[in-house]
């Protein structure tokens, strides 16, 4: 069995913690070992956040070590770069949703925000998207299934089948958002097409 | 049945399964879900207690009353609980009773990262490490057993990645245990000197029985290598072991104190290298240390901080994986929420350039910039005792510019003693009371002040104003936090007289559902571009309000985090923000 180990992140309050269960559900589910782990807490109020999720036939650390990590998954462009160091040297992917939050020492003139993110993560690998994440899933009906877009996008490269992606999906969003979400993911899915 | 758990979920499931009974816990990151879960069993009495040590107490009581019994905190929470859990040890149980301590390597959300099993020890209770939530699900189950066995308290201990982590589990079901009969027995129960003398030495004897029992529990075992390193590790840091030593031995420990030391010696046979894979303190390795034979653990590893599987590869092979290099990002810290009502107390608190001993909550924020408002932090409920101490140090004139800042649960856990001791011994110290309604920090949950229990059901609610009253203060205010100019007027009152005051802050939690019905009624703020006088001025800015930040020379309000709180509109000097 394949492994994969993937770093889903952004800032609190950007869903990345029901993205991250669904993912891990979607693996469970199609009969691999999985583990997810992040911390709650101080992340929740604006802070950074980061959800590490490794799927296996048998996991152990729920950590990714430093240089194994296959899939970046970032929901904001700054917090990309402070988790590009876990990733493996040979082709990992780097999925980042186009979008800024800049963060009140910014506008306190105690940090700056960093330039030429884009640069940085192409000299990284060549599997770099950019994605107007929150744009496109405003167009098709909500702008907070902007996690369930990249969701969608991170799918093709796992080899869980779509039906199993959707029970979940179905099992963890509030029943009135269903078929925006249905809707986003399958978006995500196809937008590399 | 296989179902995806986090550690703390698999203690409430766990426990259920036991037969639990009762379960009580104030909360505590990394533990706070433990007692969540708990509440949603209907076989289990499960209750929010007003601190660590009430919570500690009410679980021994039904144990020693013959009822399995839970209690849980995270790590600091058993410093709150430690007399009665020092007692508890020499009393023991009748029904079961498992401490679960939630440690915090790395303190992703605490004070410090004190290390527990070292309470195992220095208490004299066994001690279990499970490594993922399959082995929290059942080892709880040991637990209690265990506690059964030999009567006694048995501490279960737990770290955030193992709290926090979620995985695969298989579950079961509920099995009854019906409480034990009760019968009165003096000598066991009232831990007077004579009592406790006998109870000690009964104490040492279960110890020597536990010890055996370590040595043949399947909580530990040897898994062979291939190799002839030998690796002693329990808890998370196995995980890293497997992952980093793909060939070694592992002595891997569920249960590591009484440390199994019969078992130790078998598994010293089979390796030439004993190395001790440990976060934080060297536990294990002190225990084969004092053995007299030969290990090293801290010598490689780091005693600071949360281990990582980088970490330890890196310490004892001294490589790492490639990966590519770090790229400097952005610092983005923790905020106060839009629209949170502490907001407008340490905005005052900033204006009036106020000393500010602070205390333990979602409000410590206001420690960092732009407010800066805060001296110390100490721990839950220091925020009084360090405030009277400031004013016996430097005197009734220093006090006028003094408070202490707390929020309400934190009073109510551990503050209302401190303000007895500002009447009582004739202080003038003013008290802001935070009362937002809600235990925020750790997750919005409830306490005595809000009048809803564990359960959901409603309660009687302490009434703050009285409760100050009633232990003698006479200047009781209450202000709305929204409302700049009353609240720092209020409080630059109470800090000028005489008397002791409290004022306490009325705002519920701006995530709370009573206030996000509030704000749908409100109109979004917006900047007008035209009057905004920009980078010479950010005064919107130093409210700290993560809505409002600096886009190309001028404020920006980001509709998407906006509230309408409106608390911007009164610091705006030209009316600019709309
Ligand atoms: C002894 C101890 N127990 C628990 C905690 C975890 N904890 C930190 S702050 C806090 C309470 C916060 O509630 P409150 O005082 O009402 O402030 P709020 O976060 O709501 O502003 C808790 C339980 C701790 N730090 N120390």
């Amino acid at each position: 069995m394949k492994e994969f180990n993937i770093i889903i992140c952004g800032v609190g309050g950007q869903g990345i913690l029901l993205a991250s269960e669904i993912l891990a559900l979607t693996a469970m589910e199609s009969g691999f070992d999985v583990k997810k782990s992040e911390v709650h807490g101080m992340s929740q109020r604006g802070g950074s956040v980061i959800s590490h999720i490794r799927i296996g036939e048998k996991v152990y650390s729920p950590l990714i070590e430093k240089g194994r990590c296959d899939f970046l998954i970032s929901f904001e462009k700054a917090e990309t770069l402070r988790w590009v160091h876990y990733l493996k040297k040979d082709n990992p992917v780097i999925i980042v949703n186009d979008f800024k939050i800049i963060p009140p020492f910014v506008s306190l003139g105690l940090d700056q925000y960093p330039q030429n993110i884009e640069e940085n993560l192409k000299n990284i690998t060549k599997n770099v998207y950019f994605v107007p994440a929150i744009e496109i899933a405003q167009k098709i009906g909500e702008s907070r299934s902007a996690n369930i877009l990249m969701l969608g996008l991170l799918s093709r490269f796992l080899p869980f089948e779509e039906k199993t992606w959707e029970k979940v999906i179905k099992e963890n969003v509030p029943a009135y958002t269903l078929d925006v979400n249905l809707k986003t993911f399958k978006e995500g899915r196809t937008l590399l097409d | 049945m296989k179902i995806l758990l986090s550690g703390n979920e698999a203690v409430a499931r766990g426990a259920w399964e036991a037969g639990v009974k009762v379960a009580s816990a104030y909360p505590g990151t990394p533990s706070t879900e433990i007692l969540e879960n708990l509440a949603k069993y209907p076989e289990i009495d499960a209750e929010w207690s007003p601190n660590e040590k009430v919570a500690f107490e009410v679980a021994l009581g039904s144990a020693i009353a013959g009822a399995r019994s839970m209690v849980s905190m995270k790590h600091v929470g058993l410093n709150v609980a430690a007399d009665p859990f020092f007692s508890s040890a020499y009393t023991g149980v009748k029904g079961g009773f498992v401490i679960v301590s939630c440690d915090d390597p790395g303190m992703h959300s605490s004070q410090n990262e004190q290390d527990n099993r070292r309470y195992a020890k220095f208490a004299k209770v066994p001690l279990i490490e499970p490594s993922n939530a399959q082995e929290v699900h059942d080892f709880i189950k040991f637990a209690f057993e265990i506690s059964e066995k030999f009567e006694i308290p048995v501490l279960f201990r737990m770290t955030t990645r193992i709290s926090h982590t979620k995985g695969v589990v298989e579950v079961g079901e509920r099995k009854e245990v019906p409480v034990k009969d009760y019968t009165k027995n003096p000598q066991q129960f009232i831990i007077l000197p004579a009592h406790a003398r006998v109870r000690h030495k009964v104490l040492e004897e279960k110890l020597i029985n536990l010890r055996e029992f370590s040595n043949k529990t399947e909580l530990n075992r040897i898994e062979k290598g291939k190799n002839s390193l030998g690796i002693v590790t329990s808890g998370i840091s196995y995980n890293y072991a497997r992952e980093v030593f793909p060939g070694a031995w592992i002595l891997k420990l569920g249960m590591s104190f009484p440390f199994p030391e019969d078992l130790f010696k078998e598994f010293y046979k089979n390796v030439k290298e004993v190395i001790v894979v440990e976060e934080n303190e060297p536990f294990l390795e002190e225990e084969i240390k004092i053995m007299g034979y030969k290990a090293e653990g801290k010598k490689y590893i780091p005693l600071c901080d949360e281990l990582t599987p980088e970490i330890v590869r890196k310490s004892f092979n001294n490589e790492e994986l490639p990966h590519p290099e770090p790229i400097k990002s952005v610092k983005r810290p923790p905020q106060l929420c839009p629209g949170c009502p502490h907001t407008g107390v340490f905005y005052s608190l900033a204006k009036l350039k106020a000393t500010v001993t602070g205390d333990i909550g979602c409000y410590t924020l206001g420690a960092l910039p732009p407010h800066n408002a805060m001296d110390t932090c100490i721990c839950m409920g220091a925020s009084i005792g360090n405030a009277f101490g400031f004013e016996k140090a430097r005197g009734k004139d220093f006090s006028r510019r003094l408070v202490a800042v707390i929020g309400d649960s934190t009073f109510l856990h551990s503050g209302i003693t401190g303000l007895i001791d500002i009447v009582y011994n004739k202080g003038n110290t003013t008290v802001i009371i935070l009362d937002n309604r809600t235990t925020a920090m750790t997750g919005h949950q409830d306490h005595p002040g809000t009048g809803i229990t564990a359960k959901g059901e409603r309660t009687r609610e302490v009434d703050l104003a009285q409760l100050a009253k009633a232990v003698g203060v006479e200047e009781v205010y209450e202000v709305d936090p929204y409302n700049l100019k009353e609240t720092l007027k209020t409080i630059k009152k109470a800090m000028e007289g005489e008397n002791p005051s409290v004022v306490i802050s009325k705002g519920p939690c701006a995530l709370l559902k009573e206030s996000r019905e509030k704000f749908k009624t409100k109109e979004k703020k917006r900047v007008n571009d035209e009057k905004c006088l920009g980078e010479k001025c950010k005064a919107c800015i130093r409210l700290g309000c993560p809505a409002i930040s600096m886009i190309e020379g001028k404020a920006y309000i980001s509709p998407l985090l906006c509230v309408g709180c409106d608390v911007c509109t009164q610091v705006c000097p030209v009316e600019a923000i709309e």
